[in-house]
């Protein structure tokens, strides 16, 4: 098969994808009588029309960074960690924990501490699956998709049976103390400028994007991003140049555990303030849509994360002002996983085709 | 516990493990044949939806049963297109296909009935009825036996004993038909099938064809049978644990019946925590056996309680060599 030129594998794959994804998207509010041009409408008003649309946005956002780098990190060393969501919510717990331990002073501390924390949780429910695929071989998409399971199963034991207050009845924590609450954006000076009412979107996105710039240093320009590169694309290759596979499955997990780990403290401690049952709400299953989109860099994270936080946001005023169910958002997940993650090959193939029309004697 | 309760706990478990059970099917034929599917959910899921929706429509549970299969094979032959034609990831083509679902169902249900994603409440010839097995009446009276063929094997619906008489119909066909032969060999060593002028491709889609087909039966008994109509996320992650089934039965049929059958108790068990407490003598969280499933087949997979090898071939594309 023809090789594709470098940008085109790089830009136009995944915009193609995109493309196709929105028009099956269209055509399905067109099969449920909706009119897709005004729903488009509804959701670019909606999410980028107004600073305050912009705070949920980017909020949604900040989540799916990190799940995405973190589903990145792992596709590097090619292995599928599916259990961003378990992960998550395990930071989530590490974060509860954390913030209710002390009377924090000051947020700086608090989101210091709970960081450990969310990092700690979400490396240590990844290290079991890694530790099994690293000495047992067992297939690390199988253990991470029963750990999600088995996340969320903890996560409502803990919730109901061991950190309910006596007297509470709805499944939670208590609410965190009032020194563990992050600013959001409409408190820091210079963003305050722009956001003028209060907005979800907190300080952990600049924490995000410090990390989408960490992890990049990571992969190209340390040696054990090397390492693990070098393991992903060939394990004997890389055996045979004197890596150790086991060190290497285990790191990046640990890694990519400790990324989705650390959503928590965006949706945890900057947004709900207390934890909740299914306080990931999926992002850790978006982090997969995410990497895939943003071809495994952090930099292509970052904007496919924007681009996917603009259709949670969109798709929420879907919910709310027209009669298209917001489940609409999970149907445009799924294509663009479908294309930019299964049928990658049926669009290289297309583009293939479409650049040897153009010049028939390079072909 | 008395017996009482325990023949009712199993009959719970019958019936919970039937889905479990043809989803678990379903996975094996795709796997044997070296085609992962992770998919199994979305496919148990837009089944009971169609089936739910057409029931709901006509009236008639038969409908409903053909509708659901349609749907989840136009989901399997989405699998085929993107894993065996396009050579994708099948494992994200499996978790794709499940998101799809997941919001399609919700979308269409939506649209047809404007319930919130729920079809009308379905009876009378629109759901599976109880069959009651011949004389089952007329030996409930003989202890121990009366009861077990009465009370727990009596009185489920058909797709219930169609899931049972997959078992040995599985077994059959994979190690006793030439059709099963060559699919197991295709999920191990499809070069090797090519050479002997097998079509790996048509082997492949007609084994992705057969999942779609019991992942059909598998959704339309959650919507027509266990309960009265669809809901959205109706499925709750059966179709991860018939996967997990699949593994804890190291990709056999008999033990895919064991497996789904003890996940089964462990959800009967989970309805009914005053038994599991009385048994065990200390209170058991009914998340630790919502977990079990999940934590069983993690120690499987850990080699614990014996070693389960997948297909060798399975999740690998096959390229034909030209």
């Amino acid at each position: 098969m023809d090789k594709l030129p470098g940008w085109a594998d790089v830009v136009l794959v995944p915009l193609i994808s995109l493309l196709c994804a929105a028009v099956l998207s269209a055509l399905v509010i067109l099969a449920i009588g909706q009119d897709p041009v005004e729903a488009l409408n509804v959701m670019v008003t909606g999410a980028l029309g107004s600073p305050y649309g912009w705070g949920y946005t980017l909020y949604y956002a900040t989540s799916f960074i990190f799940t995405g780098l973190a589903v990145t990190i792992a596709f590097h060393a090619s292995l599928f960690n599916i259990g961003g969501e378990g992960q998550a919510q395990l930071g989530g717990l590490g974060v509860a924990l954390v913030c209710l331990a002390l009377p924090w002073p000051h947020w700086t501390v608090a989101l210091l501490a709970a960081s450990l924390g969310a990092a700690l949780f979400g490396a240590a429910w990844a290290a079991i699956p890694a530790y099994l695929q690293a000495r047992r071989g067992s297939h690390i998409v199988i253990t991470t998709i029963m750990f999600n399971y088995i996340a969320s199963a903890l996560i409502v034991y803990m919730l109901v049976d061991v950190l309910r207050p006596a007297g509470q009845m709805d499944p939670a924590t208590a609410r965190f103390p009032a020194g563990t609450n992050l600013p959001t954006l409409d408190q820091i000076p210079g963003f305050s400028l722009i956001f003028t009412r209060t907005v979800p979107a907190n300080v952990t996105f600049l924490v995000a994007l410090a990390a989408c710039v960490l992890v990049w240093a990571l992969l190209w320009r340390t040696r054990l991003g090397y390492e693990i590169r070098a393991f992903g694309r060939s394990e004997p290759a890389a055996r045979y140049a004197g890596i150790n596979p086991f060190r290497i499955i285990m790191v990046t997990m640990l890694l990519s555990g400790a990324l989705a780990g650390l959503m928590s403290i965006n949706n945890v401690m900057g947004e709900s303030e207390r934890l909740v049952q299914n306080s990931t709400e999926g992002a850790g299953f978006i982090g997969i849509a995410v990497a895939l989109m943003g071809r495994n860099h952090p930099v292509g994270v970052l904007l496919a994360a924007l681009l996917f936080g603009f259709l949670y946001q969109g798709g929420a005023e879907l919910g709310l002002w027209t009669s298209i169910p917001i489940e609409l958002r999970i149907v445009v997940q799924g294509l663009v996983i479908l294309f930019t993650g299964a049928l990658d090959q049926m669009v290289r193939m297309l583009l293939g085709r479409l650049f040897r029309l153009r010049s028939p004697k390079a072909a | 516990m008395d017996f009482a309760t325990l023949i009712q706990i199993l009959d719970s478990t019958l019936r919970l493990a039937t889905p479990l059970l043809l989803a678990c099917l379903a996975g094996l034929f795709s796997e044997r044949a070296g085609i992962f599917d992770i998919g199994l959910e979305g496919k148990m899921l837009m089944a009971a939806m169609a089936s739910g929706a057409v029931a709901a429509l006509t009236g008639s549970v038969w409908l409903g049963l053909g509708a659901g299969i349609a749907a989840s094979l136009l989901l399997a032959a989405l699998h085929g297109v993107a894993s065996i034609t396009f050579r994708g990831n099948q494992l994200i083509s499996g978790v794709a296909l499940n998101f799809l679902a997941s919001g399609i169902t919700v979308l269409v249900a939506q649209r047809l009935f404007g319930q919130g994603g729920r079809t009308p409440p379905l009876d009378g010839a629109a759901r599976f009825q109880h069959l009651t097995l011949p004389f089952a009446d007329a030996v409930r009276d003989v202890p121990i036996l009366g009861p077990i063929y009465a009370d727990l094997l009596s009185g489920h619906t058909i797709l219930t004993y169609v899931a049972l008489l997959a078992v040995p119909a599985t077994a059959w066909v994979l190690y006793r038909t030439r059709f099963g032969l060559r699919l197991r060999a295709v999920g191990e060593n499809p070069a090797a099938v090519d050479t002997a002028g097998i079509s790996v491709v048509y082997l492949r889609y007609a084994a992705v064809a057969i999942t779609g087909i019991l992942c059909g039966l598998a959704g339309a008994y959650m919507a027509t049978a266990l309960q009265a109509g669809f809901g959205r996320e109706m499925t709750a992650g059966r179709g991860y644990i018939a996967l997990a089934a699949l593994i804890f039965a190291k990709w056999r049929p008999w033990g895919a019946l064991w497996a789904t059958l003890l996940f089964g108790f462990f959800q009967a068990l989970a309805l009914r925590p005053d038994v599991a407490e009385g048994v065990a003598g200390v209170r058991i969280p009914v998340s630790l056996l919502d977990a079990l499933p999940y934590i069983l087949t993690v120690l499987v997979l850990a080699g614990f309680v014996g070693k389960a090898i997948p297909p060798r071939a399975g999740g690998e594309p096959y390229v034909k060599e030209r």
